[in-house]
């Protein structure tokens, strides 16, 4: 048989096994992930302060405080020029997955092993509403780690590429429809070439016209990546631009292989 | 299936030489990329103090006019009704000198603490040294102080106070202030980070800081109450809420350095030491605590 992994006895049938591939390079392995993240309750009883103080005496956490095993083992190896699509439904761990590949969020068993460092597609959490498309453009530039010089380079390129309305470059990004918003947070966050890509949703974005040249931008970067991963719910995106799917159900892997084979049981697995 | 191979993924991994993608990076190597970032730390700081105005009709003008009304509402209460001078020469700048700097020490501690809580979703979304968090939130306070200071300098000229070559110390006295509140602010970012807690205590702590450090009453005419406990003084001396703002109160009050310190039979020789030892011991120490936990921030 193939290489099982060291799991606790629960884990063992949820993971398809994982084969080690000598013949391909690398780039990716999550090996036995497992993540949990800490979700404080909404509102609620904050307590005093000689309750606060207390419990920062005692080293204990908020009351409220839940915390979530959002992946639960998960295995798999990523090789040199793989684009894999991820799906499942809402609440499988999807994302959560991409950011422990990012290396965003701590591993709470297991590992990730990468060649390279793997990033999000994606800048929206650096930019800031209220301020211009061009203050935005530099500000998302250096969030991505770019220098100044490097920013004023390809300052230019993100402007044509976003096709903004004239001057609505200098107004705050508020003012901008959701498309033109769009346009400018995908125009900023390719600017970056990546060695491991990953990409959540990004696609569903724009009209017709900006899909189309948002795609054929995905593939340009998508020859400079190692390897690319791809969220969407978009099972046609998938199936398009991926060479392998995995299936996720539950932070768990259910299915890993090709498009075809695993989006038709997806389909028939979620019904109708 | 490659049928009986023994070897786990950690070490295939290992033999294709891939590394750890959420590892700590190693202290010199860390200390490499926030240096790196220094461009980001700015600008984030400087859009966040634009955002934080965009809301408001005057603007930026607030940076200027919340100082003032500040100092408005001290003159009010500590000049007029109060009309206390508490045995000091020239109170009003004595005052407003006061609040100024550790106002600035204050903000920049309860800045820090949220730093990192705050920013939990730019954390999960971006690759960046996370010690650029408290950084900039300390930043965007000196960017404030800055403005601060100019209504300072009006306010010290404007009740009579001449202008001194010794104005040029409050220079390195900022400097070393600031070296100091990063390294407090990284302390507070990562407790911030995994006990919010200490949010809802800080008020509390930093008012308490605020009455021991001789913010609104001078620190040497309270101690000769305390003439037979004189290591009770070199400890409220040696509090670095208090060495940062009596260095700049003899550096910009004339009356203060000449008239009030001799008469208490103090000297500043000592504060420059406790200053330049208090910012050296913050912010390595800070930035040592802050680093330790690097990996785990995204957590929440």
């Amino acid at each position: 048989m193939a290489k099982a992994l060291k799991e606790k006895p629960p884990m063992i049938d949820q993971q398809p096994e994982v084969v080690l591939d000598d013949s391909r390079d690398p780039i990716v392995v999550v090996d036995g992930l497992h993540i949990v993240y800490r979700v404080y309750g909404a509102g609620g009883n904050k307590g005093s302060a000689a309750s606060a103080l207390m419990r920062v005496v005692r080293r204990e956490g908020r009351p409220q405080m839940k915390e979530v095993h959002a992946v639960r083992g998960v295995s798999f190896i990523a090789y040199r020029g793989d684009a894999i699509g991820i799906i499942g439904t809402n609440g499988s761990g999807k994302s959560t997955l991409l950011k422990a590949i990012a290396g965003l969020l701590p591993p709470a068993r297991g590992g990730v092993y990468t060649d390279g460092q793997p990033s999000l597609l994606g800048v929206n959490a650096a930019l800031m509403k209220d301020l211009s498309g061009s203050r935005n453009i530099v500000l998302g530039c250096l969030a991505m780690g770019l220098d100044m010089e490097e920013t004023k380079k390809r300052y230019d390129q993100i402007v044509k590429f976003a096709d903004l309305k004239p001057g609505f470059i200098d107004y705050p990004m508020n003012t901008y429809s959701s498309g033109m918003g769009a346009r400018l947070r995908f125009a900023i966050a390719a600017a970056r070439t990546h060695d491991v890509m990953l990409i959540d949703e990004a696609l569903a974005t724009g009209d017709a016209k900006f899909k189309r040249r948002s795609k054929a931008k995905i593939e340009e970067l998508r020859k400079d990546a190692g390897a690319v991963f791809l969220v969407a719910h978009n099972l046609d995106v998938i199936e398009e631009t991926c060479n392998r799917v995995i299936w996720l159900d539950d932070g768990r892997i259910r299915m890993d292989g090709d498009p075809q084979s695993v989006i038709k049981s997806y389909t028939e697995a979620s019904g109708k | 299936m490659n049928g009986m191979s023994s070897e786990s993924l950690a070490e295939f991994a290992a033999r294709h030489g891939l590394t750890q993608s959420a590892a700590r990076p190693r202290l010199r190597t860390y200390i490499g990329q926030v240096w790196q970032r220094r461009t980001f730390i700015w600008n984030f700081a400087s859009a966040k103090t634009t955002s934080m105005y965009t809301s408001s009709r005057l603007g930026q003008l607030w940076q200027v006019l919340t100082p003032l009304l500040n100092v408005g509402v001290y003159y009010l209460i500590f000049g007029l009704l109060m009309n206390t001078k508490r045995g000091v020469s020239d109170f009003m700048p004595f005052l407003v000198t006061g609040v100024f700097i550790f106002t600035f020490t204050q903000r920049s501690v309860t800045a820090g603490a949220k730093s990192v809580s705050n920013n939990l979703s730019l954390i999960r979304a971006l690759h960046f040294p996370r010690a650029s968090l408290p950084f900039s939130y300390v930043i965007i306070e000196l960017q404030q102080l800055l403005i601060s200071m100019i209504v300072l300098f009006i306010i010290v000229l404007a009740f009579g106070e001449p202008l001194t070559l010794h104005w040029l110390l409050i220079v390195p006295i900022l400097a070393l202030q600031l070296v100091f509140n990063m390294g407090v602010a990284l302390v507070l970012a990562r407790i911030g980070a995994f006990t919010p807690d200490v949010q809802q205590l800080l008020p509390f702590i930093l008012r308490t800081w605020l009455y021991t450090s001789g913010v609104i009453f001078a620190l040497g005419e309270f101690s000769k109450r305390l003439a037979d406990h004189s290591w009770l003084i070199e400890i409220l001396k040696l509090n670095p809420g208090s060495v940062y703002l009596e260095l700049a109160r003899t550096s910009l009050i004339e009356s203060y350095r000449t008239t009030d310190l001799p008469r208490w039979g103090w000297s500043d020789s000592n504060l420059w030491w406790y200053a330049i030892g208090w910012a050296i011991i913050a912010f390595a120490g800070g930035f040592w605590y802050f680093y330790r936990a690097e990996e785990r921030y995204g957590r929440g």
